[in-house]
């Protein structure tokens, strides 16, 4: 158990470092760009406000809380200690909501929509490709092309076809939002059905992306595996198929779990993309809101929880490849 | 070399992917010989017109008119002008005069006007009939009786001072004009979008500027990789050390965020097709670099790498010859993966209106955007954002292909 210690410590201090920088990114990158960023908010707050005095308030409450009068140093611990307290000041699309509560609001409806998809698609997609590593054939004809074809569309087009399919003709499932315009949230069956109604397509549309990535990866995988000579020499000795495909499958899934903490960033990014097609209230749509408003405070906050959502999911992911991975199971027990 | 490629075009994969994309790129080529339209300039007064071909109803009117009896054509004169609510009312009341339901055919249009002719009775008073019912009713029969008519249109000028109407001509019901002798007529294969625009002369251009800035981000990305990757690799050392730090902190932290925050700052005026391509690439290296790293790193100790170090030749060109054409192959293959994730990624950033400007040139995923904020997907106008889609999937499906083609060739673990 010391010895996994030293890898979690070491995983936790890459966490906070990655962390770190991505903060940090957030931080520059829209003040490297030529222009001052107060400057270019209050324009864009002149042109879309009509409430003389919010656009006072706002501008109070910018003026004080990005300090552009004083050096960027100084400004950055402003930002850190704002960001520290949970405050990012005001959404200027949908002012008078502060960015915290229009972010709380968004937020949970993507985790639970994305984490519950790329999961089952991660492990679907798993299965399959093993399955067309070890059963080849017909079944590995079929289903390659069609996992390239998949896996080759962006999770908006998914999104756009299952829609008109299954949404807009079938007439299956409702076509926008998270649930029934007419309903208010509340813990109510029709409520909670309206809801399960509602994420079937966005979540389906994530799912078969997923499955047609992951499919691909874990062919090859297998097929490498199924060549080693570890297997040659377990059918010489005659282990039983079974147990040997049992081997095969751990053995390939090893990567796969690297390749999902690798790609974890691109699949959030792309179903948020997804979410947009959906209208569906999470954080995609928050950022699409925040573009079409020029509402920096709102972008900046909504990048900054995705790239912490997605950090957190490759440390988890790593913690949890640490236990399964006997490599470093046997490297720690030194 | 030669054989090389004998054994790429081999591979089934990589021929058909090819041949997908060499089509691609050959229609995006010659379409504009052929068509030489503006792709952004807007044509059509209204959203969404259907693929067809439009015929100037004034032209067509002037054009030498030849008569022809055809026997379908008045059945599907009607059929066109009687809607399938019209056909649901006359049958409403057919049901309300009293003919049994088994002898109402929706379908046989005919049929059904001559059941509506026999029976209708606009002094017939049928009890449980509002009013409203009543005169709907009427207004029914009359259009009924206008697509019914088998008399044809008057064609009259107006006198500009008196205001009189002189007749100069007769449209007849068996009047037919050769499509090829009107003088204006406009093939939309692809019908118009919500601006307006041509749909298909817009996605002509739409593919090529994609395709640009699939190539732009890729050369970008797959220079910056490489570099990095043949110098971690090769050098070793602390340099690697800084340089591995900064890919694993990059693949960590979300291209897509750094797309977004970066797009969003140069602002929608400043960001041309060029500048979203080079924003891309900046941010989408990293999977290169990784990868030729340890190619190099398995490299670097070989008998004839270490040969050519005894032989006191440069880092420079041992590493352009005895090391690169070791890993050419891999990084071909990287590069037109990097071309097909920068088409998908500027598509992705359209979507959330952080694509190139608007003004100039549309790509895919401008198009895709526009489609999408007009809501054409669930208008059913499929031809405003299907073909794009389709476009994008067989682009990025076949440079896939032909990757895959490459990946059986170059690593024979993976044939069949």
């Amino acid at each position: 158990m010391k010895g996994y210690r030293r890898y979690f410590l070491n995983k936790l201090a890459w966490f906070l470092v990655t962390l770190i920088v991505g903060f940090l990114l957030n931080f520059i990158l829209p003040r490297m760009m030529p222009g001052d960023p107060v400057a270019l908010i209050v324009s864009h707050m002149a042109q879309g406000q009509s409430n003389a005095s919010g656009v006072q308030a706002i501008y109070q409450q910018y003026a004080e809380l990005f300090g552009t009068n004083q050096p960027m140093y100084v400004q950055f611990f402003i930002y850190l200690k704002n960001v520290a307290r949970g405050d990012f000041g005001f959404s200027f699309s949908q002012y008078p909501r502060s960015v915290a509560d229009v972010l709380s609001a968004s937020i949970w409806w993507t985790i639970c929509l994305q984490f519950p998809a790329i999961i089952v698609g991660w492990l679907v997609g798993n299965t399959l490709g093993a399955l067309a590593a070890y059963l080849k054939g017909g079944f590995d004809k079929v289903l390659m092309p069609l996992s390239i074809f998949i896996s080759n569309l962006p999770a908006f087009g998914m999104a756009v076809i299952l829609m008109v399919i299954f949404g807009v003709n079938l007439k299956w499932f409702p076509t926008s939002g998270g649930y029934g315009f007419d309903l208010i949230p509340t813990l109510s069956l029709q409520f909670m059905w309206s809801v399960i109604v509602h994420y079937q397509l966005p979540f389906w549309s994530i799912v078969l992306i997923a499955i047609g990535g992951q499919a691909i990866g874990m062919r090859s995988m297998s097929i490498y595996e199924l060549n080693a000579d570890y297997v040659k020499y377990s059918r010489f000795l005659g282990i039983k198929d079974n147990k040997i495909v049992m081997y095969v499958f751990r053995n390939a899934m090893l990567p796969q779990i690297t390749g999902l903490a690798l790609s974890v960033g691109t699949m959030v990014g792309g179903a948020l993309v997804a979410e947009i097609v959906f209208s569906y209230p999470g954080l995609g749509s928050t950022l699409l809101n925040a573009v079409m408003g020029q509402d920096y405070p709102l972008l900046s906050a909504a990048t900054l929880i995705v790239t912490l959502m997605v950090l957190t999911a490759n440390f988890a992911i790593e913690i949890i490849y640490g236990f399964i991975d006997p490599r470093i199971k046997a490297a720690q027990a030194d | 070399m030669k054989h090389t490629l004998q054994q790429i075009f081999r591979s089934p994969n990589f021929v058909i992917g090819f041949a997908i994309f060499m089509a691609l790129i050959l229609f995006v080529f010659i379409y504009p010989l052929v068509v030489p339209d503006a792709p952004l300039a807007i044509i059509a007064q209204g959203t969404f017109f259907p693929p067809g071909t439009y015929v100037s109803v004034y032209d067509s009117l002037g054009s030498t008119q030849y008569t022809l009896n055809l026997q379908n054509a008045s059945a599907a004169r009607i059929g066109s002008k009687v809607s399938d609510t019209d056909k649901a009312a006359i049958k409403d009341y057919l049901v309300l005069v009293g003919v049994p339901e088994g002898q109402i055919d929706l379908t046989d249009t005919q049929k059904l006007l001559e059941q509506w002719k026999t029976n209708y009775d606009p002094n017939k008073n049928i009890s449980g009939v509002t009013n409203a019912k009543r005169n709907q009713f009427i207004r029914l029969n009359t259009s009924l009786q206008n697509a019914n008519s088998d008399q044809g249109i008057v064609l009259a000028s107006q006198d500009p001072t008196s205001g009189a109407l002189t007749q100069t001509g007769t449209v007849k019901l068996t009047d037919y004009v050769d499509i090829n002798q009107i003088a204006s007529a406009k093939v939309l294969p692809l019908g118009t979008d919500n601006f307006g625009r041509d749909v298909l002369t817009e996605l002509v251009s739409a593919t090529k500027v994609s395709l640009q800035i699939g190539f732009v981000a890729g050369l970008i990305a797959t220079l910056i990789g490489l570099t990095l990757g043949l110098l971690a690799g090769y050098i070793g050392g602390m340099l690697d050390d800084i340089i591995m730090f900064i890919t694993n902190l990059f693949t960590v932290i979300p291209s897509f965020v750094l797309l977004i925050l970066i797009s969003f700052s140069i602002g929608q005026d400043q960001r041309g097709a060029v500048t979203i391509a080079v924003v891309i690439g900046f941010t989408s290296w990293v999977w290169t670099a990784r990868a030729v790293r340890s190619q190099v790193i398995s490299l670097r100790n070989r008998d004839h790498v270490n040969l050519s170090k005894l032989s006191g030749h440069s880092i420079v060109h041992i590493i352009l010859s005895d090391i690169l054409p070791y890993i050419a192959s891999y990084v071909v293959m990287a590069f037109i993966l990097q071309i097909s994730s920068g088409i998908l990624a500027e598509a992705g950033l359209s979507i959330l209106g952080l694509g190139p400007r608007t003004t100039d040139v549309p790509t895919l995923g401008l198009m895709m955007n526009w489609a999408m904020i007009y809501q054409a997907h669930i208008l059913g106008k499929w031809w405003a954002y299907f073909p794009i889609l389709l476009d994008i999937a067989l682009i990025t499906f076949s440079l896939n292909l032909m990757n895959t083609g490459l990946d059986q060739v170059f690593n024979p673990a993976l044939r069949d």
